[in-house]
Protein backbone atom coordinates (compact mmCIF):
# COMPACT_ATOMS: atom_id res chain seq x y z
CA UNK A 1 0.00 0.00 0.00
CA UNK A 2 1.58 3.15 -1.04
CA UNK A 3 1.93 6.01 1.96
CA UNK A 4 -1.23 8.81 1.87
CA UNK A 5 1.25 11.70 1.23
CA UNK A 6 1.02 14.13 4.50
CA UNK A 7 -1.13 17.02 5.05
CA UNK A 8 -4.24 18.42 3.58
CA UNK A 9 -5.43 17.92 -0.04
CA UNK A 10 -5.57 21.11 -2.15
CA UNK A 11 -7.67 22.09 -5.41
CA UNK A 12 -10.58 20.47 -6.73
CA UNK A 13 -8.76 17.27 -8.06
CA UNK A 14 -5.77 15.48 -8.20
CA UNK A 15 -4.78 17.12 -11.22
CA UNK A 16 -5.62 20.49 -9.98
CA UNK A 17 -3.43 19.95 -6.58
CA UNK A 18 -0.48 18.50 -8.81
CA UNK A 19 -0.13 21.58 -10.98
CA UNK A 20 -0.52 23.81 -7.98
CA UNK A 21 1.88 22.15 -6.56
CA UNK A 22 4.33 21.97 -9.46
CA UNK A 23 3.86 25.99 -10.26
CA UNK A 24 4.57 26.50 -6.23
CA UNK A 25 7.88 24.86 -6.35
CA UNK A 26 9.03 26.49 -9.98
CA UNK A 27 8.07 30.19 -8.09
CA UNK A 28 9.97 28.98 -5.21
CA UNK A 29 13.34 28.16 -7.11
CA UNK A 30 12.62 30.82 -9.76
CA UNK A 31 12.25 33.80 -6.43
CA UNK A 32 14.07 31.72 -3.46
CA UNK A 33 11.67 32.95 -1.25
CA UNK A 34 7.89 33.09 -1.89
CA UNK A 35 4.80 34.30 0.49
CA UNK A 36 1.87 31.78 0.44
CA UNK A 37 -0.65 30.02 2.44
CA UNK A 38 0.56 28.02 5.48
CA UNK A 39 -1.27 25.08 4.18
CA UNK A 40 0.54 25.40 1.08
CA UNK A 41 3.59 26.09 2.06
CA UNK A 42 3.42 22.96 4.27
CA UNK A 43 2.46 20.63 1.20
CA UNK A 44 5.02 22.60 -1.07
CA UNK A 45 8.21 21.40 1.02
CA UNK A 46 8.66 17.85 0.67
CA UNK A 47 8.15 18.54 -2.84
CA UNK A 48 10.49 20.80 -3.48
CA UNK A 49 13.37 19.39 -1.01
CA UNK A 50 12.75 16.07 -3.15
CA UNK A 51 13.39 17.85 -6.54
CA UNK A 52 16.72 19.33 -4.62
CA UNK A 53 17.59 16.17 -3.81
CA UNK A 54 16.96 14.67 -7.57
CA UNK A 55 18.97 18.03 -9.00
CA UNK A 56 22.11 17.05 -6.68
CA UNK A 57 21.83 14.27 -7.75
CA UNK A 58 22.23 15.16 -11.90
CA UNK A 59 21.83 11.94 -13.69
CA UNK A 60 20.32 11.71 -16.87
CA UNK A 61 17.44 10.25 -14.94
CA UNK A 62 17.02 12.51 -12.19
CA UNK A 63 17.18 15.37 -14.63
CA UNK A 64 13.90 13.54 -16.48
CA UNK A 65 12.12 13.02 -12.92
CA UNK A 66 12.51 16.58 -12.22
CA UNK A 67 12.02 17.47 -15.78
CA UNK A 68 8.16 15.87 -15.36
CA UNK A 69 7.86 18.72 -11.97
CA UNK A 70 9.46 21.76 -13.38
CA UNK A 71 8.13 23.36 -17.16
CA UNK A 72 9.95 26.29 -17.43
CA UNK A 73 13.62 25.64 -18.54
CA UNK A 74 15.25 28.39 -17.31
CA UNK A 75 14.10 27.93 -13.24
CA UNK A 76 15.32 24.04 -14.61
CA UNK A 77 18.23 25.03 -15.65
CA UNK A 78 19.24 27.10 -12.57
CA UNK A 79 18.20 24.37 -10.39
CA UNK A 80 20.47 22.20 -11.46
CA UNK A 81 23.11 24.97 -11.67
CA UNK A 82 22.79 26.91 -9.31
CA UNK A 83 20.86 25.52 -6.54
CA UNK A 84 21.83 22.78 -6.23
CA UNK A 85 25.65 22.72 -6.10
CA UNK A 86 24.61 25.78 -3.28
CA UNK A 87 23.34 22.75 -1.41
CA UNK A 88 26.03 20.09 -1.57
CA UNK A 89 27.26 20.19 1.46
CA UNK A 90 23.49 19.57 3.45
CA UNK A 91 21.76 16.74 3.35
CA UNK A 92 18.22 17.76 3.60
CA UNK A 93 16.61 20.93 5.51
CA UNK A 94 16.59 23.00 2.44
CA UNK A 95 13.61 24.96 2.86
CA UNK A 96 12.66 27.23 6.08
CA UNK A 97 8.81 27.76 6.45
CA UNK A 98 7.97 30.93 8.56
CA UNK A 99 4.66 32.19 9.40
CA UNK A 100 3.86 35.33 9.00
CA UNK A 101 -0.18 35.72 10.42
CA UNK A 102 -3.48 35.93 8.68
CA UNK A 103 -4.09 37.50 5.59
CA UNK A 104 -6.12 40.40 4.85
CA UNK A 105 -9.34 39.97 3.20
CA UNK A 106 -10.01 35.98 4.20
CA UNK A 107 -7.51 35.74 7.31
CA UNK A 108 -5.95 32.45 5.81
CA UNK A 109 -2.77 31.87 7.88
CA UNK A 110 0.00 32.96 5.45
CA UNK A 111 3.69 32.17 6.03
CA UNK A 112 6.68 32.45 3.66
CA UNK A 113 8.37 29.37 2.54
CA UNK A 114 11.93 30.26 0.92
CA UNK A 115 15.34 28.71 0.28
CA UNK A 116 17.85 28.12 3.30
CA UNK A 117 21.52 29.93 2.94
CA UNK A 118 24.44 28.17 1.94
CA UNK A 119 26.02 25.64 4.78
CA UNK A 120 29.36 28.15 4.56
CA UNK A 121 32.12 25.88 6.57
CA UNK A 122 30.38 22.79 8.21
CA UNK A 123 34.13 22.05 10.11
CA UNK A 124 34.08 25.70 12.01
CA UNK A 125 32.46 23.97 15.57
CA UNK A 126 35.20 21.31 15.37
CA UNK A 127 38.05 24.28 14.96
CA UNK A 128 36.50 25.82 17.60
CA UNK A 129 36.17 22.77 20.15
CA UNK A 130 40.25 22.01 18.81
CA UNK A 131 41.17 25.43 19.65
CA UNK A 132 39.49 25.28 23.26
CA UNK A 133 41.36 21.89 23.71
CA UNK A 134 44.35 23.40 23.45
CA UNK A 135 43.42 26.56 25.36
CA UNK A 136 42.44 24.13 28.07
CA UNK A 137 46.00 22.73 27.83
CA UNK A 138 48.05 25.37 27.72
CA UNK A 139 45.82 26.32 31.02
CA UNK A 140 46.90 23.23 32.42
CA UNK A 141 50.88 23.18 31.65
CA UNK A 142 50.77 26.98 32.96
CA UNK A 143 49.38 25.47 36.46
CA UNK A 144 52.00 22.39 36.33
CA UNK A 145 54.63 25.11 35.84
CA UNK A 146 53.62 27.09 38.62
CA UNK A 147 53.19 24.29 41.11
CA UNK A 148 56.71 22.80 40.07
CA UNK A 149 58.09 26.61 40.15
CA UNK A 150 59.05 26.95 36.89
CA UNK A 151 57.34 29.62 36.09
CA UNK A 152 59.17 32.17 38.39
CA UNK A 153 62.56 30.90 36.28
CA UNK A 154 60.84 31.41 33.26
CA UNK A 155 59.97 34.83 33.87
CA UNK A 156 63.54 35.59 35.08
CA UNK A 157 64.61 34.29 31.99
CA UNK A 158 62.22 37.00 30.26
CA UNK A 159 63.46 39.36 32.25
CA UNK B 1 -40.74 19.04 8.77
CA UNK B 2 -40.98 20.45 12.26
CA UNK B 3 -40.85 24.24 12.35
CA UNK B 4 -40.88 26.86 15.53
CA UNK B 5 -44.44 27.02 16.47
CA UNK B 6 -43.96 30.60 17.83
CA UNK B 7 -42.22 33.83 17.35
CA UNK B 8 -38.87 33.92 19.53
CA UNK B 9 -38.96 36.77 21.80
CA UNK B 10 -36.75 39.85 21.88
CA UNK B 11 -35.37 38.88 25.18
CA UNK B 12 -34.57 35.20 24.77
CA UNK B 13 -32.88 36.19 21.46
CA UNK B 14 -31.07 38.81 23.13
CA UNK B 15 -30.52 36.68 26.15
CA UNK B 16 -28.89 33.68 23.36
CA UNK B 17 -26.83 36.47 22.03
CA UNK B 18 -25.23 37.83 24.82
CA UNK B 19 -23.69 34.04 25.49
CA UNK B 20 -21.99 35.50 22.34
CA UNK B 21 -18.09 36.94 23.41
CA UNK B 22 -15.10 37.41 22.13
CA UNK B 23 -11.92 36.40 23.02
CA UNK B 24 -8.44 38.16 23.05
CA UNK B 25 -5.46 37.14 20.69
CA UNK B 26 -2.98 35.44 22.07
CA UNK B 27 0.31 37.43 21.83
CA UNK B 28 3.81 37.40 22.97
CA UNK B 29 6.00 40.26 23.07
CA UNK B 30 8.78 40.24 20.30
CA UNK B 31 12.52 39.35 21.66
CA UNK B 32 13.73 42.10 19.17
CA UNK B 33 11.30 45.20 19.60
CA UNK B 34 9.33 44.11 22.38
CA UNK B 35 5.71 44.82 20.25
CA UNK B 36 2.93 42.39 21.23
CA UNK B 37 3.35 39.59 18.16
CA UNK B 38 1.93 36.39 16.79
CA UNK B 39 3.20 33.54 19.18
CA UNK B 40 5.48 31.16 16.28
CA UNK B 41 5.13 33.93 13.16
CA UNK B 42 7.10 36.76 12.53
CA UNK B 43 6.75 40.24 14.34
CA UNK B 44 4.60 42.55 12.10
CA UNK B 45 6.56 45.70 13.32
CA UNK B 46 10.10 44.81 13.24
CA UNK B 47 9.64 41.54 10.50
CA UNK B 48 12.39 39.26 12.59
CA UNK B 49 11.58 35.94 13.65
CA UNK B 50 14.24 33.72 15.86
CA UNK B 51 16.53 36.75 15.16
CA UNK B 52 16.38 36.87 11.43
CA UNK B 53 14.97 39.48 9.20
CA UNK B 54 12.31 37.76 7.34
CA UNK B 55 9.47 40.55 6.70
CA UNK B 56 10.69 43.97 4.63
CA UNK B 57 10.31 46.81 7.05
Amino acid sequence: MPTPTKGPRLGGSPAHEKLMLANLASSLFKHGRIQTTETKARRLRPLAERLITKAKRNDLAARREVRKTIGEKDVFVSLFEEIAPRFANREGGYTRIVKTGPRKGDAAPMAIIELVEELVVAEEPKKKAAAKASAKKAAQEDKVAVLSGEADEADEAKA
Amino acid sequence: MPVPKRKMSRSNTRHRRAQWKVTAVATVPCPQCKSAKLPHAACGVCGTYNGRQILAV
